[in-house]
């Protein structure tokens, strides 16, 4: 066969995917309205909130700089200035009875601190329970104190530094927080990829055109990889559109190489797909292969990656199987590469598990592709 | 049958079997088509018709037993006899979410057939099929008739020198039926070699020879006249009701 006609035969095999795809109209909503739904859903859950939170503070040292900080404090629109408290007892009951979000200690001598050892302790305590609130709460508190520091080291030339020492209560390590978007992706990846491609396989063998395939010249591996182009460009299309909104609407950086994260990407992509196609293998109705798809993808996904449930509370039989998880992987490399910054050598270990687990599924499932329907 | 020489057979199976465990589906099935005929495959459901054909095919393998299509081994070379071929199964089986018009083209380009070969392929085949008005309309919006019409069609777009019909007018009027034999007629002037299954004996009439085929063995097979004149009777109906009253399996 030469390769005009190979290349045409395989062009008019990806146009007609495409064809199916943009003529559904549910596929058509599961697969660009559900990012955007999730995106929009988790960035609602995270930014809300954060307007006049009850914040109560406990001074010490009652001196300029402290007071400097309370007013900065109190004036600033997300933060709502409850009380003054007198020792460190009346926090807890604070947090306890009275729904403070936020509580800042100041020691006694903060400001003689500062000005004659250069560098001074404040305390912030927040309510981990809550952790999204708590984590960005900090972080305002932290930079309205730092703003304070800057415009004192400005005026003078020494070094002062303040040292925020924060103090998470109920849930100190605040794990799988605000990282939810690299888990969105990895789960909207999964669900596109794998409930996509084992639906449109097992819906040809239903209405019986996967016969007309096989007996046709068209290689069968050809079959596969037709339809895994298509999905494999909407997936991509899918992660620009995700990204997108997590940097515009929520104001998540994608601080590493977003080249990187595409490949990584990419990679998983091609994990799920193979998966998919396993999934299709060994089911003949589309409703089936819906419902494995469900069962054995999505719910491991949600429940084993880690940015919904923390992998460290669960039982150690449930923490080996997550190694298994593919997404799991995928969210730990997208965590390091977006929120952390990290390059290639800080996840080459988890790429190449990601990798092996990808090579596992697409060997599998390309062995159980029956060239024959029995 | 020695009148034909061996060049001209397309079809010639040899002792094919198909078991499913212990069931024996197709049992030792030897017969030979010539190029050109019209060869109806005959049998009452589950008595092993469709399966024998799957493995014509090559969409399944035989347990034993050989067989050679247009010349070429069904074991070593699938995929010679792939390119022979058509194939139009007992499901329609055309996208029902494409229009007739990218259906044609999608089956015409898988089957390899060049740009310019397609455009020219599909204008006739429209024109014989009387689609001129439906050709951007989607193909489940047309009705049963003309579905299977453009289905077979579709089937022999590529010009194969045989072409296999599972039960291809299922449900369809007596009216219809006759168009699509009109088909199955000019695609047997072209000389395409035509090897369809059918349960309807009017049907048998229009074939040049038939087979009977109860519980996985063929128990009759000759043309539609001797077979009357062998069974002593003047209806295809009498002839399969002798041959499949004493069938084990039925559907």
């Amino acid at each position: 066969m030469s390769f005009s006609t190979f290349s045409f035969q395989l062009s008019t095999f990806i146009k007609k995917e495409f064809y199916h795809v943009f003529r559904d109209s549910k596929t058509l909503l599961m697969l660009f309205g559900m990012p955007i739904v999730l995106i929009v859903l988790f960035g609602f859950a995270v930014t809300n909130e954060i307007k006049n939170a009850k914040i109560v503070v406990c001074d010490y040292a009652k001196d300029p700089a402290s007071q400097e900080i309370i007013n900065k404090l109190s004036v600033n629109k997300t933060f709502h200035l409850h009380n003054t408290l007198f020792n460190h007892a009346q926090i807890e009951e604070a947090f306890k009875k009275e729904n403070i979000k936020l509580a800042i200690v100041f020691p006694a001598n903060f400001y003689k601190d500062l000005l004659h050892l250069n560098g001074a302790q404040v305390q912030i305590i927040a309510d981990g329970s809550d952790p999204n609130t708590a984590n960005t709460l900090t972080k305002y508190a932290t930079s309205v104190i730092m703003e304070y520091q800057h415009t004192l080291t400005k005026n003078s030339n020494m070094p002062y530094t303040i040292a925020p020492e924060v103090r998470m209560l109920y849930n100190p390590e605040l794990k799988g927080v605000i990282n939810f978007v690299p888990g969105i992706m990895a789960l909207v990846l999964m669900l596109v990829c794998v409930l996509m491609t084992s639906v449109s396989i097992v819906r040809e063998k239903e209405t019986g055109t996967m016969e007309i395939l096989l007996v046709s010249p068209f290689n069968p591996f050809l079959v596969i990889i037709s339809k895994a182009i298509p999905y494999l460009a909407l997936s991509l299309i899918n992660l620009a559109v995700i990204l997108m909104l997590s940097v515009t609407l929520l104001e998540i950086p994608i601080n590493g190489s977003i080249w990187l994260l595409i490949a990584e990407s990419t990679l998983l992509i091609i994990c799920a797909l193979s998966l998919g196609l396993l999934i299709s293998n060994i089911t003949r109705s589309q409703q089936s292969a819906m419902l494995i798809s469900m069962i054995g993808m999505l719910v491991p996904t949600l429940l084993f990656t880690g940015f919904m449930f923390p992998l460290e509370n669960m039982p150690v039989a449930l923490q080996v199987f997550s190694h298994i998880i593919p997404s799991k992987w995928y969210y730990i490399i997208v965590k390091s590469i977006m929120i952390k910054g990290l390059g290639f050598g800080a996840v080459w270990k988890e790429t190449l598990i990601l990798f092996g687990i990808t090579c596992f599924f697409l060997i599998v499932s390309l062995k159980k592709f029956n060239i024959r329907l029995s | 049958m020695k009148k034909q020489v061996d060049k001209s057979l397309v079809i010639k199976a040899e002792k094919l079997t198909k078991r499913f465990g212990d069931f024996i589906a197709v049992n030792e099935v030897t017969f030979e088509v010539c190029a050109g005929e019209i060869f109806g495959f005959l049998g009452a459901n589950g008595a092993g018709k469709t399966t024998a054909m799957k493995m014509l095919c090559g969409l399944s393998t035989p347990t034993s037993g050989n067989a050679a299509i247009a010349g070429f081994d069904i074991y070593k070379q699938p995929e010679q006899i792939k390119k022979s071929i058509g194939y139009m199964s007992q499901k329609f089986s055309l996208y029902e979410d494409l229009t007739v018009i990218e259906n044609i083209q999608f089956f015409g380009g898988i089957y390899g057939l060049s740009d310019k070969q397609l455009k020219g392929k599909s204008d006739e085949l429209i024109e014989t099929l009387g689609l001129k008005n439906e050709t951007k309309k989607l193909v489940s919006s047309l009705p049963l008739g003309w579905k299977q019409k453009l289905a077979f069609s579709v089937a022999v777009l590529h010009e194969p020198k045989i072409v296999f019909l599972d039960e291809p007018t299922g449900g369809v009027d007596p009216v219809t039926r006759r168009q699509f034999w009109d088909l199955i007629y000019q695609a047997s002037d072209r000389g395409i070699t035509i090897f369809v299954t059918t349960h309807y004996m009017d049907e048998a009439e229009y074939c040049n020879r038939i087979s009977i085929m109860v519980d996985g063995v063929i128990k009759a097979l000759d043309t539609p006249i001797n077979l009357k004149k062998a069974y002593s009777t003047n209806s295809m109906d009498e002839v399969f009701y002798k041959l499949a009253r004493g069938a084990e399996r039925s559907g």
